[in-house]
């Protein structure tokens, strides 16, 4: 059965080719092919799955390879590989799938383009299973820009809407400028070990780690870099700004001139500290970097993180499975695949890490205070995400992938559900919800165990997944810090989620959710199943009788590593944590005890900067978008006015004027000489024509003077 | 003495002197007589010039088939031919034109 692995990504892409070319005639019933496509994969994943665990696995991992192209020297090879990490994503990604097209018959319908949607559904689908399997890099970046371009299909799917089209163009070129990483990344490690196949790779990486690489002037670079950012954040605060009265950098100064000299400000004061000097790393290190850019970009990691809240303009199906269970794990996945290049070089380790941490608690703060029920789940993707980078980072490889997987679980759950809600109620803004609990019960309930599963309630499968995460980050060689950024954020989810839940289901019926309905079963269903699995899902990583671990372990891929003891306190603290925000939630937003109104003069500030992004979109549009559309108008006028202005019509207007005295040259010259001709025989014929006197004696005469002269020619000679 | 020979009196020259003479006499006069029966007449003097010059050389060469006289013969016969018909076209160009002067039957010139 571990042979016909290939299957899995093939049968979902014949069923997009199918839906693509037969939809007019299928119909609804499209949605049915591309489910019978997804079960199928699903059943063979199983099959894999079970031959995996019970047969195969003591011998190593299973890979399977085949010429795929010819270079100079030898042959690329294209494969898929089966071990305990593929299965694991396997089966996230074929459960979440089935769950979300189950979903997107009831979500979707009456859709003008219903059969379209589950196309582009199994193409995506076809495309991340593709990643999950694949053993070569070139397949792997391949997949990728698939799984990218079926996201930008799906985010655009309503492209009358031109928010949604500027959203997924957006999604597109964010998660590009990551590609390029991922991409210089591969050539480095093609480069350096002359092959693209991960167990070759991963069996020269040791070398590569002693290969030292000295990157110079890295200070001024990034000194550079922040100075630029700090300008377009200084203008972009300005703009919005103007000169409000207690904010930062107000009064008196023009918006430029302030903009700049806060750029020349952080700029020098970066420069002074990181100085010109270069850094000296490993080769290995620069390519797992190099490797992580991408998935900074693909996982929605600070600073590329800017394209997911705005993703939510896709419709909610594209949003559970795409950009909350799968395509955004993916980031995360490439990591874990590529970990023997991250782990033979720590220091790469601890900037996954530290990037993870950050974005966490960045992104958990902006979700406190949003007011769309996508955005917030959008932002509590972006910190769920950074949780399973640090959970790699520090050496969690196993709590990293297994927070992935009951993420999946709980974040489509509630995805679902709010699109559940929005479908019911009509609006997505939570201030004009309330009281859905009793009118939605299905929806609510389920929604309220994958936000306990999210919190990390204990007994959910989200507690296990971030106490072992917890776990990892207190055991780290680097200092507790990560693991005190960990207990934060899982504070702040709990704070923000509870917020979202009171806001949404409690409370009393605001606007339109007086009139609020539940969903239809087809709708409800999938919500279930979800629920379920976000609790007993955790339980295969029960601490103790760790069957997760087991098998996602980093022993499984040939390196050291240790498997923390449960520690009660640890699991204690993570409680702790969700249930103070928790409370903290309960007392602000359902029982307003705490009235936050009289916290807001000193606290506006925060809540604005949050509820602005920190104007990262502003820093980017003015640093890198109009930059980038005044260079477009250049570069249209340059094509207008001078390639074809000057050079095409040029050469037009030049082969004009020169066809003008060719046809000059034509009339007098060429017709002249046959003129020529032509008159010289009409000159000939007038003056010759004399000789036809009419007159027989005179031809007579004529013809006997020649005679003669021929007589003497013959005679004379 | 072989058959046709003459006795070797005159030099043969002076028989083709005389068809010479007959012969340029009969050319001025085609080309110069304006009535179209002289130029007629003198072609026929052209004709039986060039018959005297070949019966001469048949006099005066040692050739047994008497090919010069034969000649003669077909040239009497062509020129009794040619005449008919120059008299036939002279007829009717005077039907036409009423005279046969040459030089004004000039309706085919330029």
């Amino acid at each position: 059965m571990i042979q016909l692995a290939w299957l899995i990504p093939t049968i979902p892409l014949v069923a997009f080719v199918a839906i693509i070319f037969l939809g007019p005639r299928l119909r609804g019933n499209a949605a049915y092919v591309a489910i019978g496509a997804i079960c199928a994969s699903f059943l063979i994943s199983t099959g894999v799955g079970w031959e995996w665990f019970f047969v195969r696995h003591a011998e190593g991992a299973a890979a399977f390879l085949a010429p795929w192209a010819p270079t100079g020297v030898d042959w690329i090879r294209m494969g898929f590989t089966v071990d305990s990490l593929t299965v694991m994503m396997l089966f996230v990604v074929t459960v979440v799938s089935m769950m979300v097209e189950i979903y997107s018959i009831g979500y979707m319908h009456g859709d003008e383009r219903y059969a379209r949607f589950f196309a582009y559904l199994s193409l995506f689908t076809a495309a991340m299973l593709s990643l999950v399997i694949a053993n070569t890099l070139l397949l792997m970046y391949i997949s990728w820009e698939l799984v990218g371009l079926t996201s930008y299909l799906l985010i655009g799917f309503w492209f009358q809407k031109p928010e949604a089209m500027r959203a997924a163009k957006k999604a597109f070129l964010v998660t590009r400028v990551g590609d390029i990483g991922f991409f210089l990344g591969l050539l480095t490690l093609y480069l350096n070990t002359g092959s693209l196949e991960l167990p070759s790779i991963f069996a020269q990486v040791g070398r590569l780690a002693q290969h030292p690489v000295s990157v110079p002037a890295v200070g001024l670079i990034l000194s550079v870099i922040l100075g630029i950012g700090a300008y377009g954040f200084a203008a972009a605060i300005l703009k919005r700004v103007g000169r409000r009265p207690g904010m930062i950098l107000a009064g008196g100064l023009s918006r430029t001139a302030g903009a700049i000299v806060a750029g020349l400000v952080v700029f020098g004061i970066a420069f002074a500290l990181l100085g010109v000097g270069g850094v000296t790393i490993s080769l290995a290190a620069v390519a797992a970097l190099l490797v992580f850019w991408g998935a900074v970009g693909k996982s929605a990691q600070f600073p590329l993180h800017v394209w997911l809240p705005d993703a939510m303009e896709g419709p909610t199906p594209v949003s559970a499975l795409i950009h909350a269970a799968t395509m955004v794990a993916a980031g995360v996945y490439l990591v874990a695949r590529m970990y023997p290049v991250f782990h033979a070089d720590t220091r790469a380790l601890t900037v996954v890490a530290g990037v993870g941490a950050f974005t966490a608690i960045f992104a958990a703060t902006m979700g406190i205070v949003m007011n769309d029920i996508k955005r917030v789940l959008a932002y509590s993707t972006i910190s769920q995400l950074g949780y399973m980078m640090m959970g790699l980072g520090v050496g969690g490889y196993a709590a990293g992938m297994f927070h992935l997987m009951t993420h999946a679980c709980f974040k489509a759950n509630l995805f679902l559900g709010s699109g559940s809600v929005v479908h019911g109620t009509g609006t997505q803004d939570i201030r004009q919800m309330g009281g859905l609990a009793k009118k939605m019960p299905y929806t609510f309930w389920t929604f309220v165990i994958a936000t306990a599963a999210l919190a990390g309630v204990p007994f959910t499968a989200g507690f296990f997944s971030k106490d072992e995460i917890l776990l990892s980050a207190y055991h780290w060689s680097g200092g507790r810090i990560i693991f005190y950024a960990g207990l934060f954020g899982a504070f702040l989810t709990a704070l923000y989620m509870t917020r979202l839940v009171v806001l949404t289901f409690l409370g009393k019926p605001r606007g339109p959710s007086v009139h609020a309905h539940e969903s239809w079963k087809v709708m409800t269903v999938p919500l279930v199943v979800l629920a379920v699995l976000s609790i007993l899902g955790g339980y295969v990583g029960f601490p103790g009788h760790n069957v997760f671990g087991h098998y996602v372990s980093l022993e499984a891929i040939g390196l050291e590593g240790g498997e923390h003891a449960f520690s009660m306190a640890i699991a204690l603290a993570g409680s702790l944590a969700a249930l103070l925000g928790i409370g903290l939630a309960s007392l602000i937003w359902w029982k307003p005890v705490l009235r936050i109104s009289s916290l807001a003069p000193a606290l506006g500030w925060a809540q604005t900067l949050a509820a602005n992004k920190y104007y990262m979109d502003d820093m980017y549009d003015i640093v890198v978008v109009r930059p980038l559309m005044v260079s477009t108008q250049a570069m249209f006028a340059f094509d207008r006015w001078v390639i074809d202005y000057l050079v095409v019509n040029g050469t037009g207007w030049i082969t004009v004027q020169l066809s003008a005295l060719w046809g000059l040259f034509d009339r007098y010259v060429v017709d002249g000489l046959v003129n020529l001709f032509g008159e010289g025989a009409k000159l000939g014929g007038r003056t010759l024509r004399y000789v036809q006197t009419g007159i027989v004696q005179q031809y007579a005469l004529i013809l006997i003077v020649c005679l003669v002269l021929i007589g003497w020619y013959f005679v004379l000679r | 003495m072989p058959p046709g020979q003459l006795p070797a009196t005159a030099p043969v020259q002076w028989y083709l002197i005389v068809s010479a003479a007959l012969f340029c006499i009969g050319l001025f006069g085609m080309m110069t007589r304006r009535n179209a029966i002289a130029m007629l007449m003198s072609i026929e003097l052209m004709l039986n010039a060039a018959n005297i010059n070949l019966v001469a050389f048949s006099g005066y060469l040692a050739s047994r088939t008497l090919a010069g006289q034969i000649f003669a013969l077909f040239v009497i016969a062509i020129a009794a031919a040619e005449a008919a018909v120059g008299l036939a076209i002279v007829i009717n160009v005077y039907r036409t034109l009423r005279h046969v002067n040459a030089d004004e039957v000039n309706l085919m010139k330029w």
